[in-house]
C-alpha cells in the first residue's frame, strides 16, 4: 500500500506525554506514522483530527514537528533470515547484523478459526519433574510463570527452552534487565542453540511504551515458522506484568476510564489476543507460549494475572521450600490444563493417579505442618506424612531434578511405598497391585 | 430505501457515522473497506452521528468510507441443519471459511442450501395458524424437527396449501398461508429472527419441575436442576468449571444441546470439536455431537461480537423449544460477555457503574436469564430451555457485580471453591454454600417422590446438615486439636468426609466414575445415609480415622465399578461387612 507520494503534515495541535494529535485526511485506522523521526500509530480518528501514539514518548516533540503516514500498519518482514537474529521492538537488528529481507506481513494479525486448530497432544518435556509429573506441558499450549521478581523464573524458562524439543525458540522481553537479556543470549549461545533463536528486546532502559509490539512482533515470527514451514515453535515473553503496564500508561493518556487496578477494561481481551495465538496446526506446526508475570508480593487477585489466569492454560508457581532449602514448583497452585491430554495417553498408565495421590498426601503434610506449629500431637500418619513431603519436595519437586517421565513415576511409587500402606493413597486397586514397590 | 451514511470517527472497533436518513437503535450496518464489509451494529445515535460498534477488526479503515444500513438489527437464520454445526457468535458457519485464519468481512451461511429434507405435513388446508404454529416436521439427526409459521407473522392466518410428503431443499414453498384480508404468503423451511428480541410464541410458562438429570452427584443429588431451570456456576480459573460444564453438557438428559463460548480459550471449544463426534450420548445411544450446536467466540474472535454469540445461543434454543423440544444452553462465561459490554461503554465515555460495568448491567443479566424456561405451546406440547451460565468473579471474589448481579436472578448457584479445588476434590461446588432453589418447590418434591423414592429428599437434606455439621467439627479440631474434642466428634466429622468422598467427589475422567445415572446416584445415596445411621463405638480417634479412610478406600473402588456388576457387588459387601464389625447394635 506504499503511496507514490507521502503528505508531510507539520501542525501539531495537542501533545500529551504519550501521543500527539494533528489535522489530516486519508489516514487509516492502526496507521504507522513518523513524528520527527519517531514511531508512532493511528490510534484515534475524529474527523480530521488524527491522534498518534508515540513509541518512544514525547519528549521534545515541537509543535511544527513533521509527521509522515506511512501507509501501513506496523509490520515484519519474515523469512528464514529471522533465524539466529536480535531484534528491538520495532523488528530492526540489534545485533550488528544486516536487515533481514523476507515478505513483510502486518503484526497483529488475525486469529486462527478454531475449527482449524487441532487438538493439542504432544508432550513438551522438560525433565523438570515438577512440571513433567504434575503439570505436564503440552505444545500448542500457553502457561505462564506466577512469580515474585526475586525468583529464578528466567532461569526455568531457559533451562525449559532447551531441554524442550523444538524447532525455534522466540524470545520476546519487554521491560527486561540488560542482565537478564544477556543471561538469556549466554546460555543460548553456550547450548549452541543461537542458530534456533530469534530475540524481540525492549530492556528497561528502552522506552516503555515500544514494548506494545514485542508480543506481535514475536508472535508474527512464530507464525511464520509454525505455519509456513511446519515448524514447532515454542515462544516466551517476560515479562506480561511490564507489557500491561505499558497498556494502562497508555489507556490513562487516552483519557479512558480505567477498571481494577488501573488497568484498562479491554485487559482481558488484549491479553487474550497475544495468548490465544498458542495453537496446534493441522499440519504440524505449533506454538507454544512460555511466559512470566511478575507479582506484587504474591498477590494473584491483581487485574494483571487475574486476567491471565482466564486466558491461559494454567499457571506455574515457584516457592522456596525451606525444609529442603531448594526453590520447587509449587504442586498446590501450579496447574497444566492440558495435562490429561496427555498424562496417561502419551505418558504411562499410572500417571494421572499417582500424581493426584502424591498431591493429596502433600496436602495431608501441609495439614500436619499446621497441626505441628499450633503446638498439637502428631498422629503416626501425620509423621510418615511429613518425612514423605520432605522427600518428595528434594526429589521430585525441586527444579534441580531431570529425569524422564517413567523415571519420575517410578520414583513416586517409590517413595509412596517407603512411607504409606496401599489402603492410605488412594488409587485404583489395579494401580496399586501393578506397581507398588 | 435503506439509509447510507458515512464514517467521521474511527476508536478502536468504534465507528462514528455521519447519516442522512433514519435509522434505528441495533439496527445493522455493513462499512465498506477495500473489497469487504465490516458488519457492524447501532448502539447509540446522537443527531445525526450514529455509532458502531464494528463485529471485526478496523484496521485501516479510513475516515469518508461508505456505510450501508440494513433496515433490520441482528438476526439468526432459523431452519432444518443446525444441529452439529459449529458457528461464530454471528452464526456464521465456521467450517465454510476457507484458510487457517479468519478473514475479516467473510459471511457464511449457517445451512446447507442443498440438502433435502424429508418433509412429513402435520397440518393440513384449511387450518387456522398462528406465528410458530406447526405445518410439518422433517427428521433432522433423529429429533422431529418441526416446520414452523414464521414467528415474525403476526395475527391468524389460514392454510390456503400445503405441501405433501417428499424431499424438499429448505426453500422449496412448503405452504400458502393467507390472511383475513385474503393476501397470500408462501412459507418455506427458512425463517428469521433478531436475536435481542424473545421468542415467545407459547401459551404460558408454569414453574419448572422435572429433574434434569446431569450424572453429576453433587448436583443431581444435593443441588438438582430441573428442565427449564437457570443456574450459573462462579469460581475462580483453576477451580474446573469449564471441565464441569463439558460435563454437564456431555451427560444431561436433554434433546438439544447448545455450548456458548463466549470468550473463552480456543482449545476448549477444540476439545469439544474434536471430543464430541467421538463421544456417546449416554441416554439415546447415538453421537453427543448429532445433538449440539457450537456457538464459538473465542478470546481472541472479535469483542463485539462476543455479545451477540451468547444472544444467537438463546434465539437458536427457543427455536427448538418451540418444536417442543428439552434444550440445555450452557454460556461460558457470562463475564466475558459483561466485558464486552464493558469496553463499549468505555469507548462511549459514559458514566460507569461498579468496576466500570455499564448501569444497566443487572437489568441485562436478568432479562437474559429470563428468556429461559418451561413452557406450553399454543398446541398443548411442552418445551424448554435449561440455562447454565458460568461466571469468571475477578480476583476470585464473588462480590464483584457480574456475580451478584447474576445470583438474582439464577435459581441455582453452584460455587467452586478454591480450597477444595487445591485440595483436588473434584467437582469442587462447595456443598455447603451452593444452593438450588428448586429443591423447594412442593411441584418438584412431588416428582421426586413419584418418579424417584418418598424419602429421598430427607435424605439429601439429612446429608447436607450432616456436611455442615462435619465442616463446624473440623474447625473446632483445628482450634482444640485431636484430642480436644470427643471420640464421638471425630465420628461425626468422618462421616461428613464420608458424604464427600463417596457422594460428592467424582473423577470426571474416568470412563464409569464421570457419569452417574440417577438410579445409582439413590443406590448410593441409601448406602450412604445407612452408614451414616449407624452407631459406632470406638476408643480413640486414630481408630476413627483408619476405620473411615478404609471404609472410604473401598467405596471409592466401587464408583469405579460398573453398577451392579460383580466387582461393585463385592466393594458393597466389603463396605457392608466393615460396617456391621464395628456397629453398635
Amino acid at each position: 500500500m506504499a503511496r507514490a507520494f507521502q503528505k508531510i503534515y507539520t501542525h501539531i495541535t495537542q501533545i500529551t506525554k504519550a501521543t500527539c494529535s494533528i489535522k489530516a485526511t486519508n489516514v487509516g485506522y492502526d496507521e504507522l506514522a513518523t513524528v520527527e523521526g519517531r514511531l508512532a500509530q493511528v490510534v484515534k480518528i475524529l474527523g480530521d483530527e488524527v491522534t498518534l501514539q508515540i513509541f518512544e514518548g514525547t519528549e521534545g516533540i515541537p509543535t511544527n514537528a513533521e509527521v509522515i503516514f506511512m501507509g501501513k500498519a506496523p509490520s515484519l518482514k519474515v523469512g528464514e533470515q529471522l533465524a539466529g537474529r536480535f531484534f528491538n521492538a520495532y523488528g530492526d537488528p540489534i545485533d550488528g547484523g544486516p536487515v533481514p529481507e523476507g515478505e513483510e506481513r502486518p503484526i497483529g494479525g488475525p486469529s486462527v478459526n478454531p475449527v482449524r486448530r487441532k487438538q493439542p497432544s504432544d508432550l513438551i518435556a522438560t525433565g523438570i519433574s515438577g512440571i513433567d509429573l504434575n503439570n505436564t506441558l503440552v505444545s500448542g499450549q500457553k502457561i505462564p510463570f506466577f512469580a515474585d521478581p526475586d525468583q529464578p523464573f528466567n532461569q526455568v524458562m531457559a533451562t525449559v527452552a532447551l531441554r524442550a524439543k523444538t524447532d525455534k525458540i522466540i524470545l520476546g522481553g519487554m521491560g527486561m534487565t540488560n542482565d537478564d537479556y544477556l543471561y538469556f543470549k549466554n546460555v543460548f549461545s553456550n547450548a549452541g542453540a543461537l542458530d534456533r533463536i530469534i530475540s524481540f528486546m525492549n530492556t528497561t532502559e528502552d522506552p516503555a511504551v515500544e514494548r506494545l509490539l514485542v508480543p506481535d512482533m514475536a508472535l508474527t515470527a512464530a507464525e511464520y515458522f509454525a505455519v509456513d514451514k511446519n515448524e514447532k515453535v515454542l515462544v516466551l515473553l517476560t515479562d506480561m506484568t511490564s507489557y500491561a503496564d505499558a497498556l494502562s500508561i497508555v489507556s490513562n493518556r487516552m483519557d479512558q476510564i480505567p477498571s481494577k487496578d488501573s488497568m484498562p477494561g479491554s485487559l482481558y481481551s488484549d491479553l487474550a489476543k497475544i495468548y490465544e495465538k498458542a495453537a496446534q496446526f493441522p499440519s504440524g506446526g505449533s506454538i507454544t507460549i512460555v511466559a512470566v508475570t511478575t507479582l506484587s508480593g504474591g498477590d494473584i487477585t491483581h487485574a494483571v494475572p487475574d486476567n491471565t489466569g482466564y486466558i491461559t492454560e494454567g499457571q506455574l508457581f515457584l516457592r522456596r521450600d525451606s525444609d529442603v532449602g531448594k526453590v520447587i514448583v509449587d504442586p498446590f497452585r501450579s496447574l497444566s490444563r492440558l495435562k490429561q491430554l496427555v498424562q496417561g495417553k502419551k505418558t504411562r498408565e499410572d500417571h494421572p493417579q499417582v500424581m493426584n495421590a502424591a498431591v493429596r498426601l502433600y496436602a495431608d503434610a501441609a495439614n500436619a505442618k499446621t497441626k505441628l506449629e499450633n503446638g498439637f500431637d502428631l498422629t503416626d500418619y501425620d509423621q510418615r506424612t511429613l518425612s514423605f513431603a520432605k522427600d518428595y519436595s528434594d526429589k521430585l519437586l525441586a527444579i534441580d531434578v531431570n529425569l524422564d517421565t517413567e523415571e519420575m513415576l517410578d520414583k513416586t511409587w517409590e517413595l509412596l511405598s517407603v512411607h504409606f500402606k496401599p489402603a492410605e493413597v488412594n488409587m485404583k486397586k489395579e494401580l496399586v497391585d501393578k506397581y507398588w514397590r | 430505501m435503506l439509509t447510507k451514511g458515512t464514517v467521521k470517527g474511527i476508536i478502536s472497533n468504534l465507528v462514528i457515522v455521519e447519516v442522512s436518513g433514519p435509522v434505528a437503535q441495533n439496527e445493522i450496518a455493513y462499512i465498506h473497506l477495500d473489497n469487504t464489509q465490516l458488519m457492524s451494529e447501532v448502539i447509540k445515535v446522537i443527531g445525526k452521528n450514529v455509532y458502531l460498534q464494528v463485529f471485526e477488526s478496523t484496521r485501516g479503515l479510513m475516515v469518508g468510507a461508505e456505510v450501508e444500513f440494513q433496515g433490520h438489527m441482528l438476526e439468526v437464520v432459523l431452519g432444518p441443519g443446525l444441529l452439529q454445526r459449529n458457528l461464530d457468535g454471528l452464526e456464521n458457519d465456521l467450517d465454510k471459511m476457507e484458510g487457517i485464519f479468519l478473514k475479516r468481512g467473510d459471511y457464511t451461511f449457517p445451512l446447507d442450501e442443498e440438502k433435502l429434507w424429508h418433509f412429513q405435513p402435520l397440518a393440513q388446508a384449511g387450518d387456522q395458524v398462528t406465528g410458530g404454529s406447526w405445518l410439518g416436521e422433517v427428521d433432522e439427526n433423529f429429533q422431529p424437527h418441526k416446520i414452523m409459521v414464521p414467528f415474525v407473522m403476526k395475527g391468524v392466518y389460514k392454510i390456503k396449501s400445503i405441501a405433501g410428503e417428499g424431499n424438499y431443499n429448505i426453500y422449496r414453498t412448503i405452504a400458502v398461508l393467507e390472511d383475513q384480508e385474503g393476501k397470500e404468503t408462501e412459507v418455506n423451511m427458512v425463517q428469521r429472527w433478531p436475536v435481542k428480541i424473545p421468542l415467545t410464541a407459547y401459551r404460558e410458562k408454569p414453574r419448572p419441575y422435572k429433574l434434569l438429570e446431569t450424572g453429576v452427584r453433587a448436583i443431581d443429588t444435593l443441588n438438582p436442576i430441573v428442565e427449564g431451570g437457570t443456574g450459573f456456576i462462579p469460581g475462580a480459573f483453576g477451580t474446573g468449571k469449564t471441565v464441569l460444564q463439558h460435563a454437564i453438557s456431555k451427560q444431561a438428559e436433554a434433546d438439544i444441546v447448545i455450548i456458548a463460548a463466549c470468550g473463552e480459550r480456543a482449545n476448549e471449544v477444540v476439545e469439544i470439536f474434536s471430543e464430541f463426534p467421538e463421544l456417546i450420548d449416554p441416554h439415546t445411544g447415538r453421537k453427543l455431537m448429532e445433538r449440539t450446536i457450537i456457538v464459538a467466540n473465542t478470546s481472541n474472535m472479535p469483542v463485539a461480537a462476543r455479545e451477540a454469540s451468547v444472544y444467537t445461543a438463546m434465539t437458536i434454543g427457543e427455536y427448538y423449544r418451540s418444536m417442543g423440544l428439552k434444550v440445555l444452553l450452557m454460556a461460558d462465561s457470562t463475564s466475558r460477555w459483561a466485558q464486552a459490554l464493558r469496553e463499549m461503554s468505555n469507548r462511549m465515555e459514559e458514566l460507569p457503574g461498579p468496576d466500570a460495568f455499564p448501569m444497566d448491567l443487572s437489568a441485562i443479566i436478568s432479562n437474559f436469564y429470563g428468556r429461559a424456561g418451561h413452557v406450553i405451546l399454543h398446541n398443548g406440547a411442552e418445551g424448554s430451555i435449561t440455562f447454565i451460565g458460568t461466571v469468571s468473579p475477578a480476583g476470585g471474589n464473588l462480590k464483584e457485580p457480574v456475580t451478584e448481579n447474576t445470583k438474582k436472578v439464577a435459581r441455582c448457584f453452584y460455587a467452586l471453591e478454591q480450597d477444595r479445588a487445591d485440595k483436588k476434590r473434584y467437582p469442587a461446588i462447595n456443598p455447603i454454600d451452593s444452593y438450588s432453589k428448586y429443591i423447594e418447590y412442593p411441584e418438584f418434591e412431588a416428582y421426586i417422590s413419584t418418579h424417584i423414592a418418598s424419602d429421598w429428599t430427607e435424605k439429601v437434606n439429612e446429608i447436607k446438615t450432616r456436611l455442615l455439621r462435619g465442616k463446624e467439627i473440623a474447625e473446632q479440631i483445628n482450634i482444640l486439636g485431636d484430642d480436644g474434642v470427643p471420640v464421638e466428634y471425630h465420628i461425626t466429622f468422618w462421616k461428613s468426609e464420608l458424604i464427600d468422598f463417596i457422594v460428592l467427589q467424582q473423577d470426571a475422567f474416568d470412563e464409569i466414575d464421570a457419569v452417574t445415572p440417577i438410579e445409582r446416584q439413590q443406590h448410593i445415596l441409601d448406602l450412604v445415609t445407612a452408614i451414616c445411621r449407624t452407631e459406632f463405638e470406638f476408643d480413640n480417634f486414630n481408630q476413627v480415622a483408619a476405620f473411615f479412610k478404609e471404609l472410604i478406600n473401598v467405596g471409592r473402588q466401587m464408583n469405579y465399578a460398573e453398577f451392579r456388576s460383580e466387582s461393585f457387588n463385592a466393594y458393597e459387601e466389603q463396605l457392608k461387612k466393615l460396617v456391621s464389625e464395628k456397629s453398635i447394635v
